[in-house]
């Protein structure tokens, strides 16, 4: 806090500063009286109209960056050294009431989760004028400027929403809606915080495009923060590593994730399925260890405990600055090593999946009754599943894939006609009437670990008492299977005599696949099984899946939004939209084209890290409710290749284009084949 | 909403009847003969047989019922026997809810500001010294019951200090003022035991409503302290408030019975247990049903509350 420096900077001055320079920042949180580390010298910049993206595992610093960016620190925060600057403002520097005005004039920042972030009991015009009000507008100014920066983020009847309440909004038009109030200052500088994590691919799809366009009219800075790289490929011109509170490498978005030049780095790309990688084709790369805990000491350069080339002298000195190309910069000792990084293992013996079908799912359809109407959430349902085989399962949120895992389960019962079997004898329908056999044979992996697991037991209570329900195994037999058990899935001893919470995200996932697999199951159902761990853990425990599941020869009913990686695990992928399966078909049959246009959507969505500029097919509105599904083909309403006529009066029949491969549409092979369209297609830069 | 109301109505005269029905049988079924208590342990035979049938015990207990219900819709439960003999049951109520009401209120007054500002600011320093500090002598008063905690008052504020009154109640005529004054003492009992606990549920809600992502946002935007306060914590944080303050008003009503008693107040609770202890039936039905009416009154209110400050919570009333 030198004085010299927070000088009155002149408008010239403004112009040419960077909208956000982070010049050396450490901070520590205090936890308890001991000041623990959490950023151990950040720098960065990010220039007006430049779009910057931070990536890195969880705890690495990363949001705590993205708050330090607009000095919001929490109460136990403290900026140890290091300065923040916005347009050549000290921000470290500024009185409270200089802060209030710089956040409420220059500066914006959007959260993860917009349900979150909007006041629940204020009605969005309100919120959104206040935007307006905190800038000097009069209560009439406001909420004329609210009205016009809804319709700039194209809400749908924005007079309407004004005067609705969030709860009855989704939460793609609810981002827009916290993205509207974002830009009402016009921001220099734009804080995303993973903005479309917790959205379906399609909504993220959507919100991205939006933050794309507005970028171009606005000229503002944004600092993005996300742990999908994908969608900091597609967002971003430069990008950041973070690794433990630094950043150890950076360089334009092409650079760095093409021609990555820090170990890190190297792993972090390694650990995703790129490139349409398959579980045949090669084994994913997952980072040995774990990020270090925020607080604790650490060697001179900070990533030496998991690096696969380290050396003494990581220890010893602080890595220096390696340029690679203009910008391109790794903080690394040895960079000419990087090659040594091992490649992930290729799948070397094969593995056949069964013939036999194990578990079937015919023509169940559940129907629920809401306020006296009939729900259909599940049609007609037909799915087999073969010894050792995985079954993927996407689609947007609402479109049934959790109810059609919950009837398998037993958790509900199908609609008289339809019936769960295994090995051709139809199982009862509710998991309380199931003979032991059957209930053995369908096991269940949840997303959330937290809370799948009892937090007062021990893992191996957790586990010995599933082995006990499921296999009657007793007394000592029991330990010594629990013990075969946490083996099977890297967990030592030690661990079995933790508590949950005492285990990392990914330690407590294997704790429930463990305990999925206690019962030695015919199907395991995982739910999103992924989706709440970073890239490297989620490598090991995909890896850990497909080991499994030829050890032990059991199917999987994969339930995922990240097509990536159903395409990685995936044998063959269903489609769900409004309860019924639109298409299944082999995953490679599924990549190689001739899709259901909802597919051919849904996969033109999602946003690639390979950095392959595609021509997205935006899916409009959101998906229809299902008690209200529309008439003919429900996916009429959103289809861009829809023919009038036909389309919204008769629903199309599956049928089999080539063996194994069914789609629910109209529409012939050679019409699903012509070019979509230029003006329904978003064309990315 | 409408139609919340109607049902929550309809809900409130379905547990009346239920209650009706108890407060029916008491006389019925309680040990030892009432009339031979109102009337005294020497009276007659002819004496005794009097006095139930002017209780209405003769009548079948359907008909006793009925009278009852109907006393409920005229408003007259005829007269007292032994509590205040002779006078109309429904001047003694109403002279005691009026007696209630007055503590109740000032007491309200004077504890939800103050536990509100508690919460809030515990919240605000939480894990601070501060936050510490008033929680614990919050808990610590709260474990004192209301009449102890009225005797210790009495012994070290009344006593040696002229200002604090022995009485609750101030001598017939006394102006306002000089009825506050008499009933501060009570009120400081009763603020010791509520302060704590509505701090503590104030603490909570608004604990939550700071660490949403809407309170950052609002942070973010560039408003200050107070702003974000008044603006999107108060209406989130202080639900829960309403709905122990909704549910705790109807008790304190009805069941400061010992607070009263320490006061030598006449309130709606020493009524009741003054009706109690010389079997008293029909001022005992009658204040059973007023505290009843009012407790329902109460908590409806406060749902109504939190329905105006929840649009969500006002959407599944309108659902139901």
């Amino acid at each position: 806090m030198t004085v010299t420096e927070s000088h009155t900077p002149e408008p010239a001055d403004l112009a040419a500063a960077p909208a956000l320079a982070v010049d050396g920042l450490e901070m520590s949180y205090v936890v308890r009286g001991t000041p623990r580390k959490i950023l151990r010298g950040v720098t960065f910049e990010v220039r007006q109209g430049e779009a910057y993206g931070l990536v890195g595992e969880s705890g690495c610093g990363k949001s705590t960056t993205a708050y330090a960016a607009l000095r919001y620190l929490p109460s136990n925060g403290v900026i140890d050294a290091g300065r923040v600057l916005s347009g050549g403002e000290e921000l470290t520097a500024m009185s409270a009431i200089e802060l209030r005005k710089f956040r409420a004039e220059r500066a914006s920042m959007v959260f993860q989760d917009p349900v979150q972030a909007v006041n629940p009991v204020l009605k969005i015009g309100t919120q959104v004028a206040e935007a307006f009000q905190v800038m000097g507008q009069s209560k009439a100014e406001a909420r004329v400027s609210a009205l016009a920066a809804l319709e700039r983020v194209h809400i749908a009847a924005p007079e309407s929403v004004m005067e609705r309440y969030p709860h009855q909004l989704s939460g793609g038009m609810l981002q827009r809606v916290v993205i509207a109030m974002g830009l009402a200052c016009d921001p220099t500088l734009l804080v995303l915080d993973e903005p479309t994590t917790g959205l379906d691919a399609t909504v993220e799809a959507e919100v991205l495009d939006l933050v794309r366009e507005l970028r171009s009219e606005l000229n503002s800075a944004i600092l993005l923060i996300a742990h999908n790289l994908g969608v900091i490929r597609t967002m971003c011109d430069r990008v950041g590593v973070m690794y433990a509170g630094r950043i150890v490498e950076e360089g334009t978005v092409a650079e760095v994730f093409d021609n990555p030049s820090h170990p890190y780095t190297k792993g972090l790309l390694n650990s995703i399925p790129r490139r349409g990688l398959r579980k045949t084709d090669s084994e994913l790369f997952s980072i040995p260890g774990a990020a270090p805990p925020i607080g604790a000491s650490l060697p001179n350069c900070t990533f030496v405990d998991r690096c696969p080339i380290a050396t003494d002298l990581c220890r010893t000195d602080v890595p220096p600055i390696v340029q690679r190309s203009d910008g391109h910069w790794t903080r690394c000792h040895h960079v000419d090593r990087l090659d040594e990084v091992p490649e992930p293992e290729k799948v070397t013996v094969k593995y056949d999946i069964g013939t036999e079908q194990v578990i079937g799912v015919e023509g169940v359809s559940k129907t629920f009754r809401q306020r006296g109407r009939d729900v259909p959430a599940l049609v007609g349902v037909n799915l087999g599943f073969a010894e050792g085989e995985t079954l993927g399962l996407v689609g947007e949120s609402g479109s049934g894939k959790s109810t059609l895992a919950k009837t398998m389960l037993g958790v509900h019962a199908p609609d008289e006609g339809g019936a769960i079997t295994l090995r051709g004898r139809t199982m009862a329908d509710k998991a309380t009437s199931r003979i032991e056999e059957s209930v053995r044979a369908i096991s269940m992996v949840f997303q959330n670990p937290d809370s799948a697991l009892n937090r007062a037991w021990t893992v191996r209570r957790i586990l010995h008492r599933s082995v006990v329900k499921l296999t009657g195994v007793k007394g000592a037999a029991a330990d010594r299977r629990v013990e075969e058990i946490a083996e099977g899935m890297q967990l030592s001893t030690r661990h079995l005599d933790m508590r949950p919470r005492q285990l990392s995200g990914g330690l407590k996932q294997r704790v429930a696949i463990a305990r999925a697999f206690a019962g030695d199951p015919e199907v395991v159902v995982c739910d999103e099984p992924t989706s709440a761990l970073d890239v490297s853990v989620q490598a090991a425990i995909l890896n850990l899946l497909a080991r499994l599941q030829n050890e032990e020869r059991s199917s999987y009913l994969f339930i995922s939004h990240d097509i990536g990686v159903v395409r990685y695990l995936a044998d063959r992928i269903a489609v769900m939209y409004l309860g019924r399966i639109m298409e299944i078909g082999a995953t490679q049959t599924m990549f190689e084209g001739v899709n259901h246009p909802y597919t051919e959507a849904l996969l033109s969505a999602v946003p690639s890290v390979d950095g392959v500029a595609e021509n997205r097919i935006p899916l409009t509105g959101s998906i229809p409710s299902p008690a209200n599904p529309p008439p003919g083909c429900v996916f009429h309403t959103r289809c861009h290749r829809a023919i009038a006529g036909l389309c919204e009066v008769t629903e199309p029949e599956l049928v089999e284009l080539s063996p194994g491969h069914s789609i629910k549409c109209h529409l012939t092979v050679e019409q699903l084949n012509e070019p979509i369209k230029a003006d329904v297609v978003a064309t990315l830069s | 909403m409408l139609r919340f109301i109607l049902r929550r109505l309809m809900l409130a005269f379905v547990t009346l009847a239920f209650l009706l029905v108890i407060v029916t049988l008491i006389p019925n079924i309680a040990p030892g003969d009432p009339a031979r208590k109102i009337a005294g342990g020497t009276a007659s035979p002819e004496r005794l047989m009097q006095v139930t049938e002017s209780l209405g015990l003769r009548d079948s207990v359907l008909t006793q019922l009925q009278k009852l219900a109907t006393s409920v819709f005229t408003l007259d439960f005829g007269d007292s026997f032994s509590v205040a003999a002779g006078e109309p049951v429904m001047s003694l109520v109403w002279s005691a809810l009026g007696n209630s009401a007055k503590l109740v209120i000032l007491a309200l007054i004077v504890i939800v500001p103050l536990s509100v500002l508690g919460g809030l600011v515990t919240a605000y320093k939480k894990d601070t010294w501060i936050d510490r500090t008033i929680i614990n002598v919050g808990i610590a008063f709260s474990a004192i019951p209301d009449f102890v905690a009225g005797v210790f008052l009495l012994a070290f504020l009344a006593v040696p200090v002229d200002f604090f009154k022995v009485q609750a109640a101030a001598p017939p005529g006394s102006s306002p003022l000089v009825q506050i004054q008499h009933l501060l003492l009570p009120v400081i009992a009763v603020l010791m035991v509520y302060f704590g606990y509505i701090a503590r549920v104030t603490r909570a809600g608004t604990i939550t409503a700071l660490d949403s992502d809407y309170a950052r946002t609002a942070f973010m935007r560039g408003l200050s302290i107070p702003q974000v306060f008044r603006k999107h914590i108060a209406r989130n944080a202080l639900q829960p408030t309403v709905a122990v303050l909704g549910t705790q008003l109807g008790y304190l009503f009805g069941g400061m019975v010992a607070l009263e008693r320490v006061f030598g107040y006449q309130g709606v609770g020493n009524l009741i247990l003054r009706a109690v202890d010389r079997a008293d039936y029909p001022v005992l039905r009658a204040g059973v049903l007023a505290v009843a009416v009012i407790y329902m009154l109460a908590t409806l209110s406060a749902d109504l509350l939190i329905a105006y400050m929840n649009p969500r919570a006002r959407q599944s009333l309108g659902d139901n």
